[in-house]
């Protein structure tokens, strides 16, 4: 049954986003604009320095591009759980609890934010430019870890972003805190982890493991030994992370929910 | 009776201090940020030990004051005007004997002000205990600070009223504040000082009110401008959006009573 339900609530919620044209048009115009503004504020201080990190232009563009498709795509799939909160304090999600379909499910298509197309698009635009201009050495292990870079990275930030919102189960303002790890991670990720310090890094690179999103497959695209000291297996190990990731958060959630007892209201 | 004008920024201040634990949720966000950016600049000033003026000093201030002020002098998230119009309310507030928009102005001051004390002092605070803020280093920048920050507010205000106005024509002006929020950030100085700019930018920017809104007030407190002169370019967006704003409402209200509401 839920095979033929859930394609209906998608389709129909997608045409009622393009009621409003104009206001449509430019939601999109906003997401990629949105998406772009850390990639202006990257070449603004490149015209500054000429390495940050220990990274040049492209390979920092490149960084960012990866972060910047992976987040992209995670928005569209899951950005709907950031709504948590508002089902929670409305009692709706008892009534979502209640009828025979997965829960996440449910709040993950009730609507399907078009406009996130917007900064999908961005994020493939400046990542073909930066694959084309960064002077890789193609080899066809590089050719793997460039195709399977964002739709991994989106399923790890997919199962962060289901993990940090799931908090809103135990505090009612949940849904600030959630943002400072979900967006928090995007930022941390669209920069080389080498910027950051210890705590920062072992926390939005490693506990949110941010790191294995844009830092580590860039890595293993230009052929670079990690200035880190960090293993090489790792620059391979983001399918692996995103598996765990997806663990996780499928417990956290499960924990949540058996938590819930509604808010009587 | 009373000018109704005090007793709306009272108002304002009260409405917003009634949401504690949503105030402190949104400062979680606004350090963790704030860690993230000094970080960057940091990084970006470990190449060079002075960028355009700013040293790592100068540059942890310029993050911290801009987390502080950001709920202060608001970009995102004001559509209620525009709510009022779709939904056809707004007869309603234009009927009152009061002027609309010195009503919304005064609310959003008392905003403001609870947003001074909620929202700037503690990621200030936070950014001085671990990291080596530049304070000013005479006592009248403080009062010229103080002065700038209330222009970027009546500045922002005077941007988000146009914006949200554009409900009148728009219906649905959602998109249009979407893509200030998301320009706003990078125009204002607030991602990145505008002085790392290429000169064609920052040349561009000073005919723009962006600048005003959190440019101005941080490099007042780091004393990189005249104080007189930066408090005057605020001064004069903000005549010039608010009289824009008057004219906007105006033609705006008729076209209201047009369609019937």
């Amino acid at each position: 049954m839920a095979e033929r339900v859930f394609p209906t609530i998608v389709a129909s919620r997608i045409r009622s986003q393009l009621a409003y044209r104009a206001s449509f048009a430019l939601d999109v115009v906003a997401q990629l604009i949105g998406q772009s503004i850390e990639l202006v504020a990257i070449l603004v201080v490149f015209t500054q320095v000429t390495s940050l990190g220990g990274f040049d232009r492209g390979e920092v563009v490149l960084m960012y591009a990866l972060a910047a498709t992976a987040f992209g795509i995670a928005d569209l799939a899951v950005g709907q759980i950031e709504e948590l909160p508002a089902y929670i304090r409305t009692g709706e999600l008892d009534v979502l609890l209640l009828r025979p379909l997965g829960t996440l499910a449910q709040i993950l298509s009730a609507d399907v934010a078009l406009k996130r197309v917007g900064r999908v698009v961005a994020g493939l635009a400046v990542l073909g430019y930066a694959l084309a201009t960064s002077g890789i050495e193609w080899t066809p292990v590089r050719v793997l870890v460039a195709a399977t870079a964002p739709p991994t990275g989106a399923v790890i930030f997919a199962a962060v972003w289901v993990a940090a919102n799931t908090v809103s189960f135990w505090l009612v303002d949940g849904r600030e805190v959630a943002n400072s790890v979900t967006y928090g991670s995007n930022f941390a990720t669209s920069y080389p982890i080498t910027v950051y310090g210890p705590w920062l890094r072992r926390v939005l690179c490693f506990a949110v493991p941010g790191a294995f999103v844009a830092y580590f497959p860039a890595l293993a695209l230009l052929g670079r030994p990690d200035p880190l000291g960090f293993p090489v297996w790792l620059q391979y190990a983001a399918p692996l992370v995103a598996a765990l990731a997806v663990g996780g958060a499928a417990l956290v959630w499960r924990t949540g929910v058996r938590r819930y007892q509604g808010t009587g209201s | 009776m009373l000018s109704p004008y005090p007793q709306l920024v009272i108002a304002g201040f009260r409405r917003y201090a009634t949401y504690r634990q949503a105030a402190l949720a949104g400062l979680t966000t606004n350090v963790v940020f704030g860690l993230l950016r000094a970080a960057v600049l940091v990084a970006v000033l470990a190449e060079r030990p002075v960028v355009a003026g700013y040293d790592v000093a100068a540059a942890v201030t310029f993050v911290w004051l801009g987390q502080g002020l950001l709920t202060v002098v608001v970009l995102w998230g004001d559509t209620e005007l525009a709510t009022r119009i779709r939904t056809g309310d707004v007869v309603v507030d234009l009927g009152r004997p009061w002027d609309l928009q010195a009503a919304l102005l005064a609310t959003d001051l008392g905003r403001a002000g609870f947003a001074v004390l909620a929202r700037l002092v503690p990621p200030v605070v936070f950014g001085a205990l671990f990291f080596p803020i530049r304070w000013p280093e005479r006592p009248a920048t403080w009062a010229f600070f103080a002065a700038s920050v209330v222009l970027g507010v009546v500045v922002s205000f005077g941007v988000r009223f146009l914006l949200n106005a554009s409900a009148f024509w728009l219906l649905d002006a959602r998109g249009v504040l979407a893509v200030w929020g998301v320009v706003g950030g990078v125009l204002s100085g607030l991602l990145v000082p505008l002085a790392w700019f290429p000169g064609w930018a920052r040349t561009a920017l000073a005919f723009t009110p962006a600048p005003s809104l959190f440019q101005t007030p941080i490099d007042v407190f780091l004393e990189r401008s005249a104080p007189l002169g930066a408090l005057a370019g605020q001064a004069f967006w903000a005549v010039l959006l608010l009289a824009v704003g008057r004219v906007v409402l105006h033609r705006g209200s008729k076209r209201l009573v047009v369609q019937g509401g």
